[in-house]
C-alpha cells in the first residue's frame, strides 16, 4: 500500500479582491478626511479687481481682524500693541515673511493704520490685503 | 409531486460595477475639490525710520479720501469710477522711467475714519491703473 500520496499545499494569496479593497480604502480616505480650515474671526473681505493670488503659500502668516477691531494671530486675540511682538518673531523665523492681512471691509482705517504700524516696528514689510474676486 | 421544491436564494453583492462607482466618485470628488489659494493684493510698507526719498512735487499724484467716502484727486474733487483713468493719463503724462516703470508716484491718503472697503476700493483702481509706486501716507489724526 502506497501511503506517498504527495500533498500538494496551494499557497496563493488571492488578488482577484485587491481593486476592490483599495477603493474601498479609497473611499473610506475620502470620506473622513478633513482639510484644515481656517479658524480666525467672521469677516467679509472686500472684493477688488486687482486680486492676485499668492503663490508662497509657506511664507504667509494671518492676521485676523474683525469688524469689533480685534486681532486675532494663531487664533488668540491680542492687543493692537502686542502684533509687533507675534509678527517679529515670526519675522525672525522666516526672512520671507507675507502677512496676509484679513481684515473686515467695514474695518476703519485708523485700525489699519495702526497695525500697519506695528508691522513696520517688527520688520514684516511684505503685506497682502486680502480680498476677493470681483 | 414535489412540492418542496428548494428555491436557491441568490444572495451576491454585485461588485463588477464597484469599479465604476468608485471612478465616478473619485471624478466628482476630483472636479469639486477646491483648494483654498490666498489672493489678495501684494503691497510692500516702507521700512520704518528708513532714509526719505524725495520726489518732485510734480511727479505726485495726491489721494485724498475721508470719512464719507469721498475723494479728492490733487484737491478736485472726484468719483469713484473715474478714480482709473485719471490715473492713467496722469501717468501717460509723466511718461516711464528706463525700466518701464511708471515715474508718477500715487499717494493715498485717508482719514482715520475711513472705511478699509473703501481705502481697497481707491487702491483697487490706482493698482488698476498700472501704477506701481503707491504711497500710503499715514491717516489724518
Amino acid at each position: 500500500m502506497k501511503f506517498t500520496k504527495k500533498q500538494q499545499v496551494s499557497a496563493n494569496i488571492p488578488t482577484s479582491s485587491m481593486p476592490d479593497i483599495i477603493f474601498m480604502l479609497i473611499i473610506f480616505f475620502m470620506v473622513t478626511t478633513v482639510f484644515k480650515e481656517f479658524r480666525g474671526l467672521p469677516i467679509l473681505t472686500p472684493a477688488a479687481r486687482s486680486t492676485e493670488k499668492v503663490e508662497a503659500k509657506r511664507n504667509i502668516a494671518y492676521l485676523w481682524t474683525d469688524k469689533n477691531n480685534r486681532i486675532s494671530i494663531d487664533d488668540k486675540i491680542v492687543t493692537v500693541n502686542a502684533v509687533s511682538g507675534l509678527v517679529g518673531e515670526k519675522y525672525a523665523a522666516n526672512r520671507r515673511l507675507i502677512i496676509s492681512l484679513k481684515i473686515d471691509k467695514e474695518v476703519k482705517m485708523g485700525m489699519v493704520s495702526d497695525i500697519q504700524e506695528q508691522l513696520r516696528e517688527a520688520y514684516a514689510l511684505r503685506v497682502n490685503y486680502s480680498t476677493r474676486f470681483k | 409531486m414535489l412540492v418542496n421544491k428548494k428555491r436557491k436564494k441568490v444572495t451576491e453583492i454585485y461588485t463588477s460595477s464597484m469599479a465604476d462607482i468608485a471612478f465616478l466618485l473619485l471624478i466628482f470628488f476630483l472636479v469639486t475639490t477646491t483648494i483654498d489659494m490666498d489672493k489678495g493684493i501684494n503691497l510692500t510698507l516702507p521700512e520704518k525710520g528708513g532714509e526719505q526719498v524725495k520726489i518732485k512735487k510734480g511727479n505726485i499724484a495726491n489721494l485724498l479720501v475721508n470719512e464719507a467716502g469721498q475723494v479728492l484727486l490733487d484737491d478736485e474733487p472726484i468719483d469713484m469710477s473715474q478714480i482709473q483713468n485719471a490715473i492713467q493719463e496722469k501717468i501717460k503724462d509723466k511718461g516711464f522711467d528706463k525700466d518701464g516703470k511708471p515715474i508718477l508716484v500715487v499717494s493715498i491718503k485717508t482719514a482715520r475714519d475711513t472705511d478699509y472697503d473703501t481705502y481697497i476700493q481707491v487702491l483697487d483702481n490706482v493698482k488698476m491703473a498700472g501704477a506701481t509706486k503707491i504711497s500710503i501716507a499715514e491717516p489724518e489724526q
